[in-house]
């Protein structure tokens, strides 16, 4: 354990918060923040695109909703590490494009159950009353379905984004995890602890901003459900 | 298809399996690291769970904490603990998986234990037991579906989670992928494959023998009731 007693000897020149780091590295820090902003926000999109659909389709279709839920489940249990070891190969490891896939492939499975579940909760006199009022299905669920259902799908879209922002350190391992980047970087570096405490406290901010943030959207989109209260 | 071509050799050579930091080697180590881990992790949440879930207080406790975890990177704890008091080697790898096994136990025990029929504990307590033979005769039989619930996801969790251990030269099954890429794609792309391959059939192996184990546990009247309760545990998202 010699390295153990290595890490406590420098701990006078390695110090954990250090403003010196981050003024001298604000670019590199910038840059790292910059991919992990992007990495999460085109992810948490491309699923969302992907996912609601498919929420509607299990929604519709009742005998689609256990195979979907099914597919998503076994994606949602396989280690980000292997989806990485899968795609990289295949798209080019160099390239974010295959920490972007794995991302999409993971928050999959918590948007398409929350989507559900919000649907689901849609009271039945409000579909009666659209219904009666001469909605179609597509009609329906424009106005009247996905809106009601809208606090499921938020919910649904804050555990992708909060879990999406932490996953983004897994690409570090091909230089494209944004903040992870610092991380392991930092690590690697003789174990840099200003360089990893950085990045792991604007990874963690950045979830939280992230995530009330779309608490805040969500209620600018649903007044009525402030109103209620 | 050369790739997929390239990791099955490199599956079919024995040397691979039997060398040492092959894929025994690293098999062994990914189960011994993911078995501390859960253990450490059993050990400090059922505990817990089961007392806030038996006085019923703590509920926003439990939610803080599941979604405080979330937002963590397993890459930083994984990085940071090492340089802490607890040293390198295994135990700070153990710590950093423990961290995320807590949160799934946590829950589904006190969920456990709060979904007793108040009726029952009524019922359980006219009968003049005391709160200890409650929580033991009544409270914890219910319960154990929870229990094995929560075992199985967090067990799930931390095998899967247990591959990154490799970004910080932990071992387990990770360090075949680690490795592979960082030797190159252009050498190495069968070995990557081959490493995610081993790693990802691991995690839905410990899934399909724990959902076995779970339903082996659940006393038959139980097991309808348990489904119901999934939907509802996924309802709130605290799943």
């Amino acid at each position: 354990m010699s390295l153990h007693g290595l890490a406590f000897q420098d701990a006078p020149g390695n110090p954990w918060f250090s403003w010196d780091y981050i003024q001298s590295n604000s670019t590199a820090i910038l840059d790292a923040l910059g991919e992990h902003v992007t990495l999460t926000a085109e992810a948490v999109g491309l699923a969302a695109v992907i996912a609601i659909p498919l929420g509607v389709a299990a929604y519709w279709f009742r005998r689609l909703s256990g195979p979907i839920l099914a597919i998503s489940g076994v994606l949602y249990t396989i280690p980000s590490l292997a989806l990485l070891a899968f795609v990289a190969p295949v798209v080019g490891p160099t390239r974010s494009t295959s920490v972007l896939i794995g991302l999409v492939l993971y928050a999959l499975l918590l948007i398409v159950r929350n989507t559900l579940t919000g649907l689901n909760q849609v009271p039945s006199e409000a579909q009666d009353a659209a219904t009666g009022m001469g909605y179609g299905r597509f009609g329906r669920l424009l106005r009247v379905d996905l809106p009601l259902a809208l606090p499921g799908i938020l919910t649904g879209l804050r555990l992708a984004t909060v879990s999406t922002v932490a996953l983004v350190t897994v690409g570090a391992l091909i230089g494209k995890g944004g903040l992870g980047n610092l991380i392991l970087g930092g690590f690697n570096s003789n174990f840099h602890k200003a360089e990893i405490a950085t990045g792991t406290i604007l990874c963690v901010l950045l979830a939280l901003v992230l995530d009330l943030l779309l608490v805040g959207v969500g209620r600018l989109l649903t007044p009525w459900a402030r109103a209620a209260r | 298809m050369n790739i997929v071509s390239q990791a099955f050799t490199w599956l079919n050579d024995p040397l691979n399996w039997t060398n040492p930091g092959g894929i025994l080697d690293r098999l062994g180590e990914h189960l011994a690291i993911s078995a501390a881990a859960v253990a450490l992790g059993c050990l400090v949440a059922w505990p817990l769970g089961i007392w806030l879930g038996h006085t019923g207080r703590g509920g926003s406790l439990v939610v803080l904490l599941s979604n405080l975890t979330l937002a963590i990177p397993t890459v930083a704890l994984l990085t940071i603990l090492p340089l802490t008091f607890l040293g390198f080697g295994k135990p700070p790898i153990i710590v950093a998986l423990a961290v995320f096994a807590v949160p799934p136990l946590l829950a589904n025990a006190y969920t456990g234990m709060r979904q007793v029929d108040p009726e029952t504990r009524d019922a359980a307590k006219g009968m003049g037991l005391s709160g200890g033979q409650l929580l033991r005769r009544v409270e914890l039989p219910l319960a154990v579906p929870y229990l094995a619930a929560g075992f199985r996801t967090a067990a799930v969790q931390v095998v899967a989670t247990a591959a990154l251990a490799s970004y910080v030269n932990g071992g387990g099954l990770g360090q075949i992928i680690a490795q592979g890429f960082g030797l190159g794609i252009d050498v190495a792309g069968g070995q990557i494959l081959a490493g995610g391959l081993l790693v990802a059939l691991l995690a839905l192996a410990v899934e399909g023998v724990l959902a076995v184990v779970e339903r082996l546990v659940t006393p038959k009247p139980l097991r309808q009731e348990r489904r119901r309760a999934d939907r509802e545990t996924i309802a709130t998202g605290v799943a």
